[in-house]
């Protein structure tokens, strides 16, 4: 016992250390002022975005958008029918029934023609200009946490020590999706592959693309940087990659709220705010579940 | 320090608590500080000038994109006023535009009364260049016209000038005080970019109405509300404080930013 009780004053910085000997200094404040910015910044950007989308609600392959010819993957939009206007959503040609979400949505009685309904949009009421303020100032936070973030991830050495999987993270991988999948969660101070797999993913992949194709769709950036939309596949690919991201950054969201549930929200919680997390007693004989700092 | 680390505590658990909130109730929570003047609005307001900067540093004077004749697919796609419904418009096209005359005025030494003659009897720029348009559709075409840079050469623009100020011919909106017609601005580093030119020509033919007959400006490394069509005047200005509601354009003023290069 003296030896974990050694090793927690060595990885925290508060002075009074916990009686309780399963709780650990896990989050740094670094680690945990950036999640926070990244996390106002993409709910700001989220809800923006959905707006900037909405005054041209349909995505494209290519340099340009086909309106003499059909270069559209994927499209919003209302119609008329004999059961009145109807909300669709269109991906590859395959059409399916959207009404009340998506094309055509609003209060019972008062529905209107709009890609992303009025909840899921900054303002709520359509106005592209006062999105685009909203999402260019996010973009900046957003932007500059994370090159922030990451010059200081790779000299702490945090990506490498917790990000970054390993042999042996790649060897545990299996066991690591059954467990996940019967939600036995282990609370140790180091993340398990997964959890290394989805945040490394956001931070190294999700959001570096996030912005690279953001930047693609300036005009300004694309005089500066030309070779940016030659690897893209042009600027309306962009554009169609920014959206896909856009989505795949809202599932990591989802399942980043549900694993929160599974695994104990007020540990994960404290976790992320004050930086300390419970783990499990190390069992009898066993190593410590936390390494040396 | 444990203070801090408390208060901040308390501020990050609020902050969240808060963001869920908000995201319960619907995002119409800032729709009433979002307003054009708002405090909240002019802050966020204050990232556009930071963009202005950093892509002004970055892009230097390097040009925009150009395309091949094989990447004109379709005609110009028009938008916005796409047929001038004012008298005046309509008398000079019923004319074909014989008697319309580009005034160059403001702040220059020599103020010009050009016709559409004399700009195309200037040495020309032709270019295939990809139009975005803030709605988020792009549209690759060949414009052909006239550097603005040499038209503000003959003119001679005084020290003191900081932005070219676009004056149209169509009606865009109208006010209680009357009619408004389409105005913009650009910086006089865009003003003077070789890719901006004042195009009379698109697609190897003489511009049609809808994209801005007789005369429009391109410019290339902005989105397409900072190209005005139709036009009329170019003034040479050093604040935009005095023309519209003082942000610099039509569509600034209804809150959109004035730098459009993103």
């Amino acid at each position: 016992m003296q030896s974990v009780a050694r090793s927690q004053s060595a990885v925290g910085p508060h002075t009074a250390a916990p009686k309780d000997a399963t709780l650990i200094y896990r989050q740094s404040r670094w680690t945990r002022l950036t999640h926070w910015l990244w996390a106002i910044s993409l709910f700001f950007m989220l809800l923006s975005g959905l707006q900037i989308f909405n005054a041209r609600p349909q995505l494209y392959i290519g340099k340009e958008s086909g309106f003499a010819y059909n270069n559209t993957i994927f499209a919003i939009g209302a119609e008329n029918t004999a059961n009145g206007p109807r909300g669709y959503t269109e991906i590859f040609g395959k059409r399916f029934d959207t009404t009340g979400v998506l094309g055509w949505s609003g209060p019972a009685g008062r529905e209107t023609s709009r890609a992303f309904p009025s909840w899921a949009t900054i303002p709520s009421y359509y106005d592209l200009g006062t999105a685009r303020v909203v999402h260019f100032f996010f973009a900046w936070i957003l932007t500059t946490t994370l090159v922030v973030w990451l010059i200081a991830s790779l000299i702490n050495g945090h990506l490498r020590r917790d990000l970054v999987p390993r042999i042996a993270d790649l060897r545990r991988l299996p066991r690591d999706i059954v467990d996940h999948a019967r939600l036995k969660f282990h609370h140790t101070r180091e993340y398990n592959t997964l959890q290394k797999m989805a945040y490394g993913g956001v931070m190294l992949v999700l959001l570096p693309l996030m912005i690279i194709t953001g930047l693609a769709m300036s005009p300004s950036m694309n005089a500066a940087l030309p070779f940016l939309n030659d690897l893209l596949g042009g600027r309306q690919t962009a554009r169609t990659i920014h959206f896909i991201v856009m989505l795949l950054l809202v599932a990591f969201f989802i399942i980043h709220m549900l694993m929160i549930l599974a695994a104990g929200p007020i540990n994960e919680l404290r976790s992320i705010i004050t930086g300390w997390s419970r783990t499990d007693p190390p069992a009898h004989g066993s190593k410590t579940p936390q390494r040396d700092a | 320090m444990p203070k801090f680390v408390i208060s901040r505590r308390k501020f990050l658990t609020s902050a969240s608590l808060g963001i869920s909130g908000i995201m319960l109730s619907g995002c119409d929570a800032f729709d009433s500080q979002l307003g054009v003047g708002d405090g909240l609005r002019s802050f966020l307001e204050g990232a556009n000038g930071l963009t202005w900067r950093a892509q002004r540093l970055l892009a230097g004077d390097s040009l925009a994109p150009e395309f091949t004749e094989a990447d004109i697919r379709q005609p110009q796609r028009p938008n916005g006023v796409t047929a001038p419904d004012d008298d005046v418009y309509k008398g000079l096209l019923a004319n074909d535009f014989a008697d319309w005359r580009l005034e160059i005025s403001g702040l220059v030494e020599k103020p010009l009364s050009l016709t559409r003659e004399q700009l195309m009897n200037m040495p020309s720029r032709t270019q295939i260049t990809r139009h975005d348009c803030v709605e988020g559709w792009s549209c690759i075409a060949k414009w052909t016209g006239t550097p603005l840079s040499l038209v503000l050469d003959q003119a001679v623009v005084k020290p003191q000038a900081r932005y070219v100020m676009f004056h149209c011919l169509d009606t865009i909106d109208r006010s209680l005080s009357g009619d408004i017609k389409y105005y913009g601005s650009i910086d006089l580093i865009d003003a003077r970019h070789p890719q901006t030119i004042l195009a009379y020509g698109l697609n190897g033919k003489p511009l049609p109405v809808e994209n801005g007959a007789p005369l429009r400006v391109r410019v290339e490394r902005q989105i397409g509300y900072k190209m005005p069509k139709y036009l009329r005047r170019i003034e040479l200005v050093d604040s935009f404080a005095a023309i519209g509601g003082g942000r610099g354009g039509y569509w600034e003023d209804n809150g959109y930013d004035w730098y459009g290069g993103i």
